[in-house]
């Protein structure tokens, strides 16, 4: 089982990407866990930080922390150009066409809680329906829940099926002339599955139904473009993009934003305040009441540029490299069963053993310095369908090597030797 | 650094592969869940009492090694014993996977097996579902007990 050759080493430096180099920029990566080289293979849960994003982080606070949009000396407009900055950075990013359509709020969560309350609450009756699917994490189940309890309107759940591939023929079935709001995650985070979305949303929108895509998956492996997909919504989190925790990001259509109600009151969403009414800022001030995560803001921006200079496209290709690996040294392992089989995945490896728990699994391999997810993934529907507790997940990002799978997968085997 | 066979020694091992007590008693006067919401795991404790003594006692669900061969050796345990020696072997078995200064392993007889899991925290509640299942079993405070 020990297939620790030359080809491993070969694979890592393909054209144009060192991943060696770009270990340098992670300095979090270089230590020893119980007394083994860190192998950080929980990047599904939340991804590490390069150098710069931390810099910028500190910069802000060492160089001009400061309150925006208000003051009007020097540190505040240097914060208050870095914050806009950034948020050009984040229009650009994702294809959307105006900064007025890019709300900053604590993350994926948040989002669509505030697309659940603002929209949804305000537009749903009794005779409406939503429709979610079978894979989604549960912070994009609970809203939704909320939103039916709130308001009548029906849930539905799109199935998956033995691949964890959502089935498309039973989407199609589900949708009709009340459904108001289809919410559907990109990329599965128990099972890696890259949903077939652009057509989703199409289908969607022939029933005049709004589309909500949870990202919080997908931003850190694949390119977006709000714009050519036309959903309605779109929301994901900094810290799974090698941000910071407490940001993230909701797009949405600025027509809709325009006719949503505020999701919280306070400063910075108002124009002029009396002690009889509001008028509310412009967008998409409307949606950022009080004053901001204005250093996550600045190290997703950082964050941003980070991935922009590696480029989404190496990340994509050496990631599908890590997979294939592991894919083919975990099927030769006896007792492994793969859970997420669907055609067109992400770097995310979920698996159960034979006999072992998954929770004794990620005791048995962190004590060898490998960082996993076991459990249900936020994701228990998922677990519901396979039948099982729980699984293994080992999700990859660009900054794994082929030798780390090496480790991964003599972990695994160790975990085979302690029970047996 | 630990050695891994700290925790999982033969003994929690076979008690995994090869639960003691495992299934149903049919005429339980006490029925009782436990659940540890982190990690899923899922127990049912099966009592029968006779008077203040614990004639028999079963348990089923699922869960990781630590808390499947935990619930076999605790239901191993107090076969037979008085609710009152319960609740003492109870808090031994709380200070031995807890408490660094160790408890009394002697009164623990093979349930000190488990004192491996005091190095890996993560793991405690796993090891303890089972007693506190129990506890509230025999305090009767609770239906289904959580971790959480």
């Amino acid at each position: 089982m020990n297939k620790k050759s030359n080809i491993a080493e070969i694979q890592n430096q393909t054209e144009g990407f060192d991943v060696e180099k770009i270990r340098e920029d992670f300095p979090i990566l270089h230590q020893e866990v119980n007394g083994k080289p860190l192998v950080y293979l929980d990047n599904a849960a939340t991804s590490q930080k390069p150098k710069s994003v931390i810099d910028s982080i500190e910069k802000y606070y060492r160089g001009y922390n400061s309150n925006i949009h208000r003051g009007v000396h020097t540190l505040s407009e240097n914060a208050t150009e870095a914050y806009e900055s950034a948020r050009i950075k984040v229009r650009d990013f994702i294809h959307a066409n105006s900064t007025k359509e890019i709300v900053f709020v604590r993350g994926a969560t948040e989002a669509i809680n505030l697309v659940a309350q603002s929209f949804g609450r305000n537009t749903l009756g009794s005779e409406d329906e939503i429709i979610i699917t079978e894979l989604e994490h549960h912070a994009n189940i609970v809203p939704w829940q909320l939103l039916s309890q709130q308001t009548g309107a029906k849930l539905k759940y799109v199935p998956i099926n033995d691949n964890g591939e959502l089935v498309e023929s039973e989407y199609k079935k589900l949708l009709n002339e009340k459904t108001r709001i289809v919410a559907v995650g990109h990329i599965s985070n128990a099972l890696g599955t890259i949903n077939p979305i652009e057509n989703m949303i199409n289908l969607a929108h022939e029933y005049g139904a709004k589309v909500l895509i949870d990202g919080a998956q997908a931003t850190s492996h694949t390119s977006v473009d709000v714009k050519k997909l036309d959903c309605d919504f779109y929301v994901f989190s900094g810290h799974k993009l090698f941000g910071p925790t407490g940001i993230g990001v909701l797009y949405g259509k600025e027509d809709l934003l325009e006719k949503m109600p505020p999701y919280q009151g306070g400063g910075d969403m108002i124009k002029m305040v009396t002690m009889k009414e509001t008028q509310y800022n412009e967008l998409p001030h409307k949606f950022e009441a009080g004053t901001p995560n204005i250093s996550g803001v600045i190290g997703l921006g950082a964050a941003i540029d980070y991935v922009n200079k590696i480029g989404l496209e190496n990340i994509g290709n050496h990631e599908k490299q890590l997979l294939d690996y592991a894919n083919q040294m975990a099927s030769e392992i006896t007792g492994l069963k793969f859970i997420g089989t669907a055609k067109n995945k992400t770097s995310i490896l979920s698996f159960t053993l034979d006999g072992i728990h998954p929770h004794d699994v990620g005791t048995i391999l962190n004590n060898e310095g490998i960082a996993i997810r076991t459990g249900h993934h936020c994701a228990m529907p998922v677990m519901e369908y396979f039948q099982i507790p729980a699984t293994s997940r080992a999700s990859f990002s660009f900054y794994n090597t082929h030798a780390e799978v090496d480790v991964l997968i003599e972990g695994i085997n160790k975990c085979s030797k302690v029970f047996n | 650094m630990f050695d891994i066979k700290d925790l999982y020694q033969e003994i929690i091992v076979d008690h995994n592969r090869n639960p003691r007590n495992f299934g149903i008693i049919d005429n339980a006067d006490k029925i009782i869940e436990g659940f540890n919401p982190l990690c899923g795991d899922k127990l049912k404790l099966y009592l029968k009492t006779e008077g203040q003594n614990i004639a028999d006692i079963s348990f089923d669900g699922s869960g990781c090694a630590i808390s499947v061969a935990s619930a076999s050796l605790m239901t191993d345990a107090m076969k037979g014993k008085s609710i009152n020696d319960a609740e003492l072997l109870f808090n031994s078995f709380h200070n031995l996977i807890t408490n660094e200064n160790g408890a009394d392993e002697k009164s623990l007889g093979k349930l000190a097996v488990l004192a491996g899991v005091k190095d890996f925290p993560a793991r405690v509640k796993c090891a303890t579902l089972c007693w506190h299942t129990l506890h509230s079993a025999i305090t009767g405070d609770k239906e289904t007990v959580s971790t959480e």
